[in-house]
């Protein structure tokens, strides 16, 4: 391992322990939070004008839908991050039990299944204007896939029981026994299986794979930002619908 | 909370009793065992039949991927039945005997052991009707192994999930447990290709390893995870 290889994980671990620490305060916030909502708002307008009207690099086959990594990748690290929230939250719920933990588990794993399916979408179009093909047997693609099916079944799960304690303790179960038992495999298998049409396959998967330019840096990271914050801002929203409704439920 | 304290030959002595309960209900219900080892033999027959009507064995790729298929199936209805037998008063009788990690280890322990005999006895039946490709015997039946300790540890939390939920219980272990093992049938696979064919073992390693580090973690999420599902 090279020292930029160790350099790089450890950073992104500190960013992705600092983001889930982050993130669970701001779904929780009880008011206010005009700053960062502001913030997101403004990240994503700018990330998706910029996305649209700057230069990119003339790269054979890629061409101008190049400019879907603006808009495919930060919707998996938001999917990313707003799920390990959820796990957060399912791992406080099993040592603290509450209604309110259950629902901010639950809500984010939901925002988390949304966010993953517009990734998909995306991916799934530009995939067919450079690959020629809707879906390819890739690791990558289909380790997306297994995870969408995960959160599908946790869906199914919390459906099948009537008691809302019962249900809330074994969906946070499944929650983190399920999050443990693929989720690292999703970044271990594609880097096992060789040689690949995905990018980041082999060996670190750094930004420097992408064949990012320094004007589509300045684009894509504010883009990663703005939609890590919009993903908090609607597990926050939908998080406080289902807490409203509770409410109206037991007046 | 107290750490605990108690020596480690409680747990151990809990495991055996466990283990040994559970082998003499699989033997008092052999219906039950008995229904497992056909489901395995008519599957196998069954393939043998529709690989006959084009002569002989199948394709090697074919082979592999049926014979996977058929013990996934298998695993399946042989892990399901673990916990959906007890009933609720029946898990509070062992609740007030034993801790929960000495419920969840044996009971992993338990169906390790049936899934290893079913896949070899499943890998015997498999041979015998549809032919032997296999290069390197030794390589395949260390990951046929593997696999079986795997789809044991990582269903028998399932199924007491499953269990928890009542009703359509194998169903919905099966919705529970499906996107869980694809990682790990994709690794089984690829070793037991690679086997298959007879490639170079130094191929396998990465692979076997990683297979290894999830049984692992599987197991420890599980150990720890089980004595919340059992509270309630």
């Amino acid at each position: 391992m090279t020292t930029a290889a160790i350099i790089g994980s450890v950073s992104g671990l500190v960013m992705t322990v600092g983001g889930v620490w982050g993130g669970q305060r701001l779904v929780e916030q009880r008011g206010g939070g005009a700053l960062w909502k502001g913030l997101a708002v403004l990240l994503i307008v700018g990330a998706t004008v910029a996305g649209f009207l700057a230069p990119v690099p003339a790269l054979p086959i890629v061409n101008e839908s190049i400019r879907n990594l603006f808009f495919h990748v930060p919707m998996w690290f938001a999917m990313m991050m707003v799920l390990l929230v959820s796990v957060w939250y399912s791992i406080r719920y099993l040592r603290e039990p509450s209604a309110r933990l259950d629902v901010l588990a639950h809500e984010s794993a939901k925002t988390g299944i949304v966010l993953g399916l517009l990734g998909l979408a995306t991916g799934s179009l530009w995939a067919r204007f450079t690959w020629g093909a809707w879906w390819t047997p890739d690791p990558r693609l289909n380790g997306a896939a297994v995870a969408m099916l995960i959160y599908g079944a946790y869906l199914v799960l919390r459906g099948s029981f009537q008691d809302e304690q019962q249900r809330a303790r074994v969906s946070a179960i499944y929650n983190i026994f399920a999050f443990a038992a693929v989720i690292p495999l999703l970044f271990v298998l594609p880097r096992l299986s060789g040689p690949s049409l995905h990018p980041g396959q082999t060996g670190n998967p750094g930004f420097n794979q992408y064949d990012l330019d320094n004007t589509m840096r300045k684009v894509f990271y504010p883009a990663v930002i703005g939609w890590i914050l919009f993903a908090f801002w609607v597990a926050q929203v939908s998080s406080r619908y289902v807490f409203l409704k509770l409410k109206h439920n037991e007046q | 909370m107290q750490p605990e304290t108690e020596p480690l030959p409680v747990l151990l002595r809990e495991i055996s009793t466990l283990l040994a309960k559970d082998f003499r209900l699989e033997w008092r219900q052999r219906a039950a065992l008995g229904g497992l080892l056909l489901y395995v033999g008519s599957t196998v027959f069954v393939c043998f039949l529709s690989f006959s009507l084009r002569g002989g064995t199948p394709p090697p790729p074919a082979w592999n991927a049926l014979l996977w298929v058929i013990l996934l199936f298998a695993a399946l209805n042989a892990v399901a039945k673990g916990f959906m037998q007890e009933s609720p008063g029946q898990r509070l009788y062992y609740y007030t005997l034993v801790r929960p990690q000495a419920v969840i280890l044996a009971k992993m322990l338990y169906n390790t052991l049936l899934l290893t005999a079913v896949a070899l006895l499943g890998l015997f039946l498999y041979t015998v009707f549809l032919g032997n490709p296999i290069q390197d015997a030794p390589l395949f039946v260390a990951n046929l192994l593997l696999g079986a300790v795997g789809f044991a540890t990582t269903l028998t939390l399932v199924s007491g999930i499953a269990a928890k939920a009542g009703g359509n219980g194998a169903t919905l272990m099966a919705i529970l447990g499906f996107p869980l093992m694809v990682p790990m049938l994709l690794l089984l696979i690829k070793v037991s290709k690679n086997a298959l064919d007879g490639l170079d073992r130094g191929l396998s390693h990465q692979s076997l390893l990683t297979l290894l580090a999830l049984n692992m973690i599987v197991g420890a999420t599980s150990y720890l995870l089980f004595p919340f599902l059992w509270r309630g």
